[in-house]
């Protein structure tokens, strides 16, 4: 039996640490699909799984590996998913099954220029509105933005923290770069590693309500076979999860379903910021995209331009409050991000009225530090 | 209703029965009701414990089985019940997974998820009750309805040919493959009972009357439909399932048409990749 947590320093990609921090965090199960630039993730944890006692199966498309993640979470355990833009379309309706039956499992896009078949081998971030509002109805989401192959171990395991917490689908929106790059990966002792698990039901069995908050706005939830009897259904349902087609129930459920993410935005929210303290010009970026934004920002600097990053590990729920904030002191933003106008768009609706400006690309190719600096120049 | 005896018999399935769902949304003279009973009355034969079993369905009219059956059940999103099952199983396999759902569920916005468990002889039972329509929409055409029928959808007559299910299922590697009608209500319960012993992916047809969306169009009362139950179909046990299209001009075969043993995606996993605990390893983290 190889050990659970392979601890130690290891020269790996971005793919093959988010498998590592999958397995780390707990996870049992991985129904997969094999999709370029996401393929590896789900290689790697086909041969680790059996090591750890869990299934691996690739099933027949995308649509079947996300609902097969779903399927298995029920039965009490960690589930993953991971794919890139045409496969994360296909999961969108099951995206929408997840969120409505409170179901926790983590998937991971890693990202690829689009629309459509796009550009399979080049990264993009041009799925960041499509993970917010991709499924139909109204929902809230968490979706975490990793910059390297660390932050992948890493961050995995936050978003299977959160999934079992908020018993909510978590995404980890990665990015052909920094899923096929290779840098140094730290994983740590087991003891080190903090992982969450889903309250389980006390009570009981027949009272049992399967939706009724507890005191995060979040229900215990009971695995299949425990004796609850639970129903589950994708249809407006009351608290004891039966369906109810009716206004007041579609209320009750929605204010439960965006509550328990919006009451709690301090403990899902996470940025990191890098020279803000006296910065007049804020440049806003997540993921790959950040790493080119630490350059501009010293560049920008050693020009006696002042400024700073905000980078967005948390991406979803936005952090309106913080940009609020900085939109009192500041006076403008920039946005660096793989598409023209996405998260952008999020900034300029909590900065306003101080100017925010976008520095996009369409695809293919990180941003050159000099092309956000050109647009930091230009707007200010 | 003054008189009315305060104690009042138990129904023999009222333990299986989300009571406080009842009454149930299925039409009078549709059959969905018949076979949910048998396949209820399958699950008690069997002697296993109820929190053994899980019942996932898809969309549709029979996709509210799920809803009614008084164990953890799944109602899932359309054509989808199959991959959820499939999770299921993976990572608990000492449950019994049933799939109760429609024709149109399961074979047309579903089939691709049909074939591949199927070929994968995943040990879970598939119950698809066939009503030859979309009888939840009203009535449009299906990947079953005959050739000619007429539908809201198919006006002057479905030009299309439908699919002979327990052929595909044969095909797509099925290890247990039936066909009864919901008149045979204890043949089937026998069947389905049968089918979760199985080990590997079985999957049974059951022919059931939609009046108000199939014959109303059809100028097919329900019993007329019965009546083409009890004396159009061919009880025939080991039939070549290339004959099991549905005509009943030339009459309809039922039974069981195969059960082979052949190792499941299960036993084939845990032989090649080690033991499978899942559950087990969770509770040490």
């Amino acid at each position: 039996m190889k050990p659970q947590i392979l601890t130690g320093t290891h020269f790996i990609n971005g793919d093959e640490a988010c498998a590592e921090g999958a397995i780390a965090a707990g996870c049992r199960f991985f129904g997969g699909y094999p999709i370029t630039p996401a393929t590896e993730v789900a290689e790697h944890i086909s041969v680790r799984l059996p090591h750890v006692g869990g299934v691996f199966i690739q099933m027949e498309d995308e649509i079947a590996a996300m609902t097969s993640i779903l399927g298995a979470a029920w039965t009490g355990i960690k589930t993953m998913t991971a794919t890139s833009g045409p496969g994360f379309s296909l999961m969108m309706e099951t995206v929408g099954l997840a969120i409505v039956t409170e179901t926790p499992c983590v998937v991971v896009n890693v990202q690829r220029g689009g629309p459509s078949t796009g550009l399979p081998t080049h990264g993009a971030q041009a799925d960041m509105m499509q993970v917010r509002w991709g499924s139909h109805g109204d929902y809230e989401i968490i979706a975490l933005a990793p910059s390297s192959p660390q932050e992948m171990f890493d961050l995995t395991i936050i978003a299977f923290n959160l999934s079992e917490t908020y018993r909510t689908p978590v995404f980890i929106m990665s990015d052909e770069i920094v899923g096929h790059m290779s840098e140094k990966v730290v994983i740590p002792e087991a003891s080190k590693i903090k992982t969450l698990s889903r309250p389980k039901p006390t009570g009981r069995k027949d009272k049992f309500k399967l939706y009724k908050p507890g005191p995060n706005g979040v229900a215990p939830m009971p695995a299949i076979g425990d004796g609850y009897n639970v129903h589950v259904t994708g249809l407006t349902h009351n608290e004891k999860g039966y369906p109810v087609m009716s206004v007041d129930t579609q209320k009750e459920m929605m204010h439960r379903l965006l509550g328990k993410i919006r009451n709690n935005l301090d403990d899902i929210i996470m940025t990191e910021e890098y020279l803000l303290d006296d910065a007049e010009f804020v440049i806003v970026s997540y993921g790959v995209s950040a790493r080119t934004s630490y350059t501009a920002v010293e560049e920008a600097r050693a020009m006696g331009i002042k400024a700073g990053l905000l980078r967005l590990i948390t991406v979803w729920p936005f952090p309106d409050d913080k940009i609020r904030e900085l939109a009192k002191r500041v006076k403008g933003f920039v946005t660096v991000e793989i598409n023209m106008g996405q998260i952008a768009r999020e900034v300029e609706r909590c900065a306003a009225p101080t100017p925010a400006y976008l520095a996009g690309h369409p695809g293919g190719s990180i941003i050159p530090p000099d092309d956000v600096l050109k647009i930091l120049k230009e707007a200010f | 209703m003054k008189n009315r005896p305060e104690i009042q018999p138990t129904h023999p399935l009222e333990d299986l029965v989300r009571m406080d769902r009842i009454p149930h949304i299925w039409c009078s003279g549709c059959g969905t009701g018949s076979i949910f009973s048998s396949c209820l009355t399958a699950i008690k034969q069997t002697g296993i414990p109820y929190n053994k079993f899980s019942m996932v369905s898809g969309i549709g009219c029979s996709g509210r089985g799920a809803g009614y059956i008084n164990i953890d059940s799944f109602h899932t999103t359309h054509g989808r019940a199959i991959p959820f099952a499939t999770g299921i199983k993976m990572a608990k396999p000492e449950l019994n997974v049933i799939v109760f759902s429609g024709d149109g569920d399961l074979f047309a916005i579903g089939g691709n998820h049909f074939i591949h468990a199927a070929r994968r002889n995943m040990d879970i039972t598939v119950i698809c009750v066939n009503n030859l329509t979309y009888g939840m929409t009203g009535g449009q055409v299906a990947a079953t309805t005959p050739h000619r029928a007429k539908s809201s959808t198919t006006t002057a007559g479905n030009p299309e040919t439908p699919f002979n299910l327990p052929l595909l299922a044969y095909a797509s590697g099925a290890t247990y493959v039936a066909r009864w009608t919901m008149l045979h209500a204890r043949d089937l319960a026998d069947s389905i009972e049968e089918a979760i012993r199985h080990k590997g992916f079985s999957f049974i047809e059951a022919l059931s009357p939609c009046p108000v969306n199939f014959g109303r169009r059809n100028k097919e009362k329900s019993l007329d439909t019965l009546k083409k139950y009890y004396e159009k179909t061919i009880i025939r046990n080991g039939a070549n399932p290339a004959e099991a299209d549905i005509d009943f001009n030339k009459g309809v075969i039922l039974g069981k048409f195969l059960q082979i043993s052949k190792p499941t995606h299960d036993e084939m996993y845990k032989k090649m990749y080690g033991q499978s605990k899942p559950n087990e390893e969770l509770k040490t983290s």
